[in-house]
């Protein structure tokens, strides 16, 4: 017994560690949101003063509206992009057999393993040409390019353990491979295409190195190269409560969704459909 | 309702020939199983009869029309599938419906056709309910419903009851036995390894044996005159006995075959072959004796429920002669 309290114990202690030493850097952004003048640089845990100041002086920023507006929408439609491809892509590679299936799969792989500054300068050259440079579908196109190869792995690996019987059961009702994938496959692939999706709409949103080389007008910045611009009133100034206050205001959206689909991301779905 | 004609149908996976010239001709109306061991071809195939695999070599024809490039939807077909392969996401009704709705199909039809075949299999009271709320036998109902819905020529049983437990198999094997009766025209196609499913469901059953037909016949025709030691063994159970060497030579043939069934215990002068008594089996209608006679495998021997021996007990034998099935070196009968 007292072994067993004594095990809980450190057990309980550990897991305050990691939360403290994981959350720490998001809460001490929060506290500096609320603070103003020379409080900010008074490195302090606990609430001290409470200001809505920083948060008044973001959202009077026309601009910065702006910013989380574009970050909305590129987010959105490479998450719409990158799930209709990879949905597709992913029954071909799961369930076609064609000669170099697994070279593509692999090449496919590859492509997520260059580094961002590695494509950079191609990406650069690929957006002039498509006439793109500052407008949002350069910033559309690249993160496509960046998530598809995750989306696409995932989707497959949940494709695969698909029970082909379903599949088949659909050949002789007589559905396409359209149809099978919009009226079988996807309802039964929505737990990976929401986690996948989720992913893909985090990684758009809190890019940067793209969102600043692609971008040169204040009206065209997604959200994070709008809150690395944010300026002080002069220039020595780093208006680290505005920047802050930003900050936790694009994480919200985030947080909100993440709160949404997770009640959808039901394991068990295809139970029933087949033995077990 | 339709005739099926298999001509020198042909199945390589690469270089891999796992169906090598099939030739058969399956009836109008008629109930066909497909038995053999695994490995045989017997799944490849009804899947080469369905059309979810290619036919690689030779004819398929459905009433005389060549069906080979014919896509599964086209053929007229219904398949149920061993591990039930119904939606999960849909509700029986549209599990049952799918298959009439991507069709466009007239709305009030699908519903009286859903409804009907609901009622013959006595799923109508589940019909909107989740393939997750329902146990193993409803399941293998619904998916025989679908089948049903799709009013097809040919039905194509793919080992439907191999993942229902014994008591719901030999309900579920009535309840397709009556299928059949009262679908009469309907051609149905049954895949199994279960030779007793055979036995009971066929007109006729072809026994399949690495890629090639072994025999096709009535199920007594199969059990009364096999025409290879494999079908004789495969046929029947208790499995018949098989007897080689002097056992045989004294009989004019290489292999003596004879069923549990077929032989008697006889008094010591009638007595053909002699031995002990190392293990019996009581089924209640049955009682199965196992007897070392000094052959290779210990002879069975069945007798009445109540006509047990003890074990050890030195008995005489006797076959039936006309029962007795006789093979020669190439293992067909002689």
């Amino acid at each position: 017994m007292e072994r067993y309290v004594f095990k809980t114990t450190l057990f309980y202690m550990a897991v305050v560690l990691i939360v403290i030493v994981a959350v720490y850097p998001f809460y001490y952004a929060i506290l500096t949101s609320f603070e103003t003048g020379t409080a900010i640089f008074n490195p302090n845990v606990l609430p001290e003063a409470f200001s809505l100041a920083n948060y008044q002086a973001v959202l009077s920023k026309g601009a910065f509206i702006r910013s989380v507006g574009n970050s909305l929408l590129i987010a959105g439609v490479t998450v719409a992009f990158a799930l209709l491809m990879a949905v597709t892509a992913s029954y071909a590679l799961a369930r076609v057999r064609f000669r170099g299936r697994g070279l593509l799969l692999m090449t496919i792989l590859a492509v997520s393993m260059f580094p961002q500054i590695a494509v950079l300068s191609g990406l650069y050259e690929l957006v002039n040409l498509f006439g793109l440079y500052n407008s949002p579908f350069a910033l559309i196109l690249s993160y496509t390019i960046f998530t598809l190869p995750f989306t696409v792995w995932v989707l497959t690996t949940f494709m695969r353990d698909l029970p082909v019987e379903i599949e088949e059961a659909a050949i002789v009702d007589g559905a396409t491979p359209w149809v099978i994938i919009t009226r079988v496959f996807l309802p039964l692939l929505w737990p990976a295409m929401v986690t996948t999706g989720l992913l893909a709409f985090i990684g758009a949103w809190n890019e940067f190195l793209f969102a600043l080389t692609f971008t040169i007008s204040e009206t065209q910045r997604t959200v994070p190269v709008a809150i690395a611009l944010l300026s002080g009133a002069s220039q020595q100034e780093i208006p680290w409560g505005t920047i802050m206050a930003a900050s936790v205001l694009v994480t919200v959206p985030l947080i909100v969704l993440v709160l949404i689909f997770q009640r959808k991301i039901v394991a068990g779905l295809t139970a029933g459909g087949v033995k077990g | 309702m339709a005739r099926i004609e298999l001509k020198n149908v042909r199945k390589s996976y690469g270089a891999v020939e796992v169906i090598k010239g099939i030739d058969l001709d399956i009836r109008k109306g008629e109930f066909m199983v497909f038995v053999g061991p695994s490995g045989c071809g017997k799944s490849t195939l009804l899947r080469l009869i369905s059309g979810l695999e290619e036919i690689t070599d030779g004819d398929l024809l459905f009433d005389n029309e060549r069906v080979n490039n014919v896509v599964p939807s086209k053929r007229g077909i219904a398949m149920v599938f061993q591990s039930y392969a119904l939606y999960p996401h849909m509700k029986v009704y549209d599990n049952m419906a799918f298959g009439m709705q991507l069709s466009k199909s007239n709305p009030k039809e699908i519903e009286a056709r859903v409804r009907k075949a609901a009622e013959m299999l006595q799923i109508d009271h589940l019909l909107d309910r989740l393939p997750k709320q329902l146990s193993g036998g409803q399941r293998q109902r619904v998916a025989i419903g679908r089948a049903i819905v799709r009013d097809p020529r040919v039905f194509l049983f793919d080992e439907p009851l191999s993942n229902l437990d014994a008591a719901l198999r030999v309900d579920t094997r009535l309840e397709i036995a009556r299928l059949n009766h009262d679908m009469e025209d309907v051609t149905m196609i049954y895949v199994t390894h279960d030779q007793v499913e055979a036995m009971t469901l066929a007109d006729r059953i072809c026994v399949l044996r690495d890629g090639k037909v072994e025999q096709v016949g009535t199920p007594a025709e199969l059990y009364e005159s096999p025409n290879s030691v494999f079908v004789a063994g495969f046929i029947g159970s208790p499995k018949m006995n098989f007897l080689k060497g002097s056992f045989a030579a004294a009989f004019d043939c290489t292999t003596l075959g004879i069923r549990p069934e077929h032989i008697s215990v006889v008094d010591e002068a009638r007595g053909i072959w002699r031995g002990k008594v190392i293990h019996g089996e009581n089924l209640g209608s049955d009682y199965f004796l196992f007897v070392e006679i000094g052959a290779e495998a210990p002879l069975v021997v069945r007798r009445d429920g109540k006509e047990g021996l003890p074990v050890g007990a030195e008995i005489a034998l006797a076959p039936e002669i006309p029962n007795l099935h006789r093979f020669g070196p190439d293992d067909r009968p002689v």
